[in-house]
């Protein structure tokens, strides 16, 4: 029996078709992955599923049955949740209490009692490893993906959909998450498991469907297929993985970082060093200590503790301007907030950062030539899809934003580049580009530090690795050394034997 | 290139859309008062672009407007809202007519520029209050900036009826020397000097935004300030600046009304300029072409209303009305839509 069909599916947003014309079935009780690249409308037909949006034409069957799905309680109605990326959790409120918000027993007075036994029930049948009376502020992220699917379970779905739900986790919470989710098949529900990485839908998955500029490309049994086919099928051409290899001898220590206080709760002081031609690579899980040591380094927020060398110098009194200035290249982790001005073109965000340079500013003047004519060789170069060097950055897509910034600050000749998550939310034709463009940046001989919490982007193109946790270098050692799964527990708090 | 002409094109073709749309509700309301809208509206017209008369004095009633919007403009354009062009206005006004009536017998070729320097200076410093309380203290510049309107105003109108004051009932100054009155355009008509200031303040304005560093800088920071700030521009010196200038724009407003028609100060020379320029900006997109065109509209409204009330039953307040519709159907563009495909 088919728990999910649906047919013909198109949804547009403006002159984008997001989902044009998708076909979709899902069986019941199996785990079916739904991949495809960022932006392709995967996201969209889920929404669409569980009535966040409406779709312009098609229709939608659950368990055989046409279904009319307005809203999110239709879907309720209907035995379908959804697990969003982004949390919808109280961090005030307990773990009891998140789960039975908005749908409690009892009348006017709830009945705590009856909420508690049905929710341990739940965790029960399960197999969830939960403390009901935790505050959902003091869990791992993790744990309070628990959270989420365990508020699905109560409000009785059936139909489980997962919104890139391992894009937060540690390895072994990954882990973890596939233990509960084949429990979960065991017992009867069925799971939509929306993804774009193929080692996970390998390891997870009954079917696969993959999307493509919002059509269905592929579908099949995934015992009957390999990643490279997968990646093949996502991408539409040949894919090839961009592995950095260590160079023969480094130049002179580029950034020093000496007794460093990343996060309050830190016990230990950070050191780190990065020389010329050598990629650092920090792992570690996202709000561990990642954007205090990019904002420290690039001057966003004061070094209190301890000291950072940039090229031999203290930079304490160095202002963000003059840290350009000496050749630091910076790409934030937040693309939309500190890289770039969406509604400035595309040659005014080549301006930004550099508004000062001699080369673009006389008598106080933009000189708009040299500005046209850097723009576009760097369009030209990194091959960025655009309409013109007038054309709002904002309107490009991900991996065209990155490249307009990866271009920017490579042309100034940067000695030291800070890359902190470069491949966020771009796809693989995009990754593929930044990595390269890191390790050119390597054989140059600039020092480079890559901070990211995929942990594969870290471990193919490091020289080196420090792995961050709570603010502290729970273990840093050259590439190689260690396995991945070692390097997961070092993720999680697990200290280096010295 | 072609796009962004197709865009400006786009908008232009809104804002008419929105002007269109609000003459019609208007002209619904003038039906429901018992007139024929078409006499009204066919007065306010006459009224407006009747003669050459008409169209000069049109044109110099929407210069303090577009005065009063440049300078909102200036401060949207760094994300600062200047609800403060009203006190601006008046201080700039004042320290100009002071400064003329003290140096009075300095040559008017002296005389002139150092008053208006005064005035822009005035409003200057009044700007740069609300900036430096936003930068320094993270105060809302809106708050300050009202508490300085009533500030200025109030101080102003205490001068004006005390130690300023010329004999008589009305609360209002020595005429300042005859020398240094801008010189009328068009006999018969307000229409003065202050247009061929606004046209130059305007270009500069310009020039100033897109084509130097710092203008850009200035841009950066309204759009994106924390971009701007990990680009190393310094985020607070540029709310400081941008408020400044605003209120020096500001006080142009208050300085030319003072040279051009009163010859003096006078209390309650400003119906609101200040507070009419949001409108004006918000309307012109803050950019200074669109502040021009979106002040010469409000300007011709504002002229043909005289016309419109004398010659029917429908009051000038009406114009108000028409004038507040245009501004909710610019800046709610959704209502336009929802008209659109209502039709479509």
């Amino acid at each position: 029996m088919k728990a999910i069909n649906m047919v013909g599916i198109v949804k547009c947003f403006g002159p984008v078709r997001a989902n044009d014309g998708i076909d979709f079935q899902v069986e019941k009780q199996e785990i079916h992955c739904l991949l495809g690249e960022n932006g392709t409308g995967k996201s969209t037909l889920m929404n669409i599923l569980f009535g966040l949006y409406h779709q312009d034409s098609g229709d939608i069957y659950i368990n055989e049955k046409k279904a009319e799905i307005a809203n999110p309680n239709d879907a309720y109605a209907l035995g379908i949740g959804m697990v969003h990326q982004h949390f919808m959790l109280v961090n005030q409120f307990t773990v009891l209490e998140n789960i039975v918000m908005g749908n409690e027993a009892g009348s006017f007075f709830t009945d705590e009692k009856a909420n508690r036994q049905k929710v341990e029930e739940l965790v029960e049948r399960f197999g969830f490893r939960i403390d009901l009376d935790e505050k959902v502020g003091n869990l791992s992220v993790g744990m309070m993906q628990r959270v989420e699917i365990l508020k699905t379970l109560y409000r009785g779905a059936d139909i489980i959909i997962l919104d890139e739900p391992t894009a937060v986790l540690t390895p072994q919470e990954v882990e973890e998450l596939f233990r509960i989710l084949l429990q979960l098949k065991e017992s009867g529900k069925t799971i939509v498991f929306i993804t774009h990485k193929l080692n996970e839908t390998m390891a997870v998955s009954d079917h696969v469907t993959v999307i493509r500029k919002g059509k269905v490309v592929f579908q099949t049994a995934t015992k009957d297929t390999t990643p490279e086919e997968l990646a093949t099928q996502m991408v539409g051409r040949q894919v090839e993985a961009v592995v950095s290899r260590p160079a023969k001898s480094y130049g002179e220590v580029v950034l020093e970082l000496k007794q460093v206080r990343l996060q309050d709760k830190a016990e230990k002081m950070v050191d780190l060093t990065v020389r010329a031609g050598e990629i650092l690579g920090i792992a570690g899980v996202d709000g561990n200590g990642q954007r205090e040591l990019e904002e420290l380094i690039v001057g966003m927020s004061p070094c209190r503790e301890g000291s950072i060398l940039f090229l031999g110098k203290d930079m304490n009194q160095v202002s963000i301007r003059q840290r350009k200035e000496m050749g630091l290249g910076y790409i934030p982790s937040d693309r939309h907030k500190h890289a770039m001005v969406p509604n400035f073109s595309i040659q005014e965000n080549f301006l930004l950062g550099y508004q000062e340079d001699e080369r673009y500013c006389k008598h106080g003047l933009v000189n708009y030539k040299a500005l046209e004519e850097d723009a576009g060789k760097q369009i030209e170069h990194f091959e960025i899809k655009v309409s013109g060097i007038d054309q709002a950055i904002g309107q490009l897509s991900g991996g065209n934003q990155q490249k307009v910034i990866f271009g920017r600050e490579v042309i100034h000749d940067p000695k030291l580049v800070i890359a902190a998550q470069p491949v966020r939310g771009l796809d693989i034709g995009a990754i593929e580009y930044v990595h390269k463009t890191l390790l050119e940046l390597k054989e140059q001989g600039k020092a480079i530090l890559l901070i990211s919490a995929e942990l594969s982007e870290v471990m193919n193109l490091s020289d080196r690795i420090a792995v961050l946790y709570e603010g502290e270098v729970s273990a840093q050692f050259v590439n190689g050394t260690y396995s991945k799964e070692e390097i997961g527990l070092f993720m999680a708090g697990k200290k280096e034997e010295a | 290139m072609g796009k962004s002409y197709k865009k400006t094109l786009d908008e232009i073709l809104r804002s008419l859309a929105a002007i269109l749309l609000a003459l019609v509700i208007g002209a619904v309301f003038i039906l429901a008062s018992g007139e024929s809208p078409l006499r009204a509206y066919g007065a306010l017209i006459k009224g407006a672009m009747g003669s050459p008369q008409a169209i000069a004095n049109s044109i110099s009633k929407s210069v303090p407007l577009a005065f009063t919007g440049l300078a909102v403009a200036m401060g949207q354009r760094c994300g600062m809202l200047n609800i403060g062009a009203e006190g601006q206005l008046h201080a700039g006004a004042m320290a100009a007519v002071i400064t003329a009536l003290t140096f009075a017998s300095l040559p008017s070729m002296i005389l002139l520029p150092m008053s208006i320097a005064a005035g822009i200076l005035a409003g200057m410093a009044v700007g740069s209050v609300p900036g430096i309380f936003r930068a320094k203290y993270k105060t809302s510049e809106v708050i300050v900036a009202i508490m300085l309107n009533y500030i200025c105003t109030l101080f102003t109108s205490w001068l004006v009826n005390g130690p300023y004051k010329v004999a008589g009932s009305t609360a209002q100054t020595e005429l300042m020397p005859e020398g240094i009155w801008f010189r009328k355009i068009l006999p018969r008509t307000q229409l003065t000097t202050a247009v061929l200031m606004l046209i130059v303040v305007a270009v500069l304005i310009y020039l100033f935004l897109w084509k130097t560093s710092i203008g850009f800088q200035l841009r950066a920071v309204g759009s994106n300030p924390e971009a701007a700030r990990a680009a190393g521009i310094p985020v607070n010196r540029y709310l400081i600046l941008s408020m400044t200038l605003s209120g020096g724009i500001a006080a142009i407003a208050g300085v030319t009304e003072m040279f051009g028609k009163y010859h003096r100060f006078i209390e309650g020379f400003s119906p609101s300029f200040g507070f009419t320029g949001i409108a004006v900006a918000i309307l012109g997109k803050n950019h200074p072409a669109g502040v021009i065109l979106t002040a010469l509209l409000f300007g011709v409204m504002d002229m043909g209303a005289l016309r419109m009330s004398r010659e029917t039953a429908v009051s000038s307040n009406m114009i108000i009305v028409v004038q507040s519709l245009v501004i909710l159907f610019v800046s709610a563009p959704t209502l336009i839509k929802a008209f659109h495909r209502k039709r479509g």
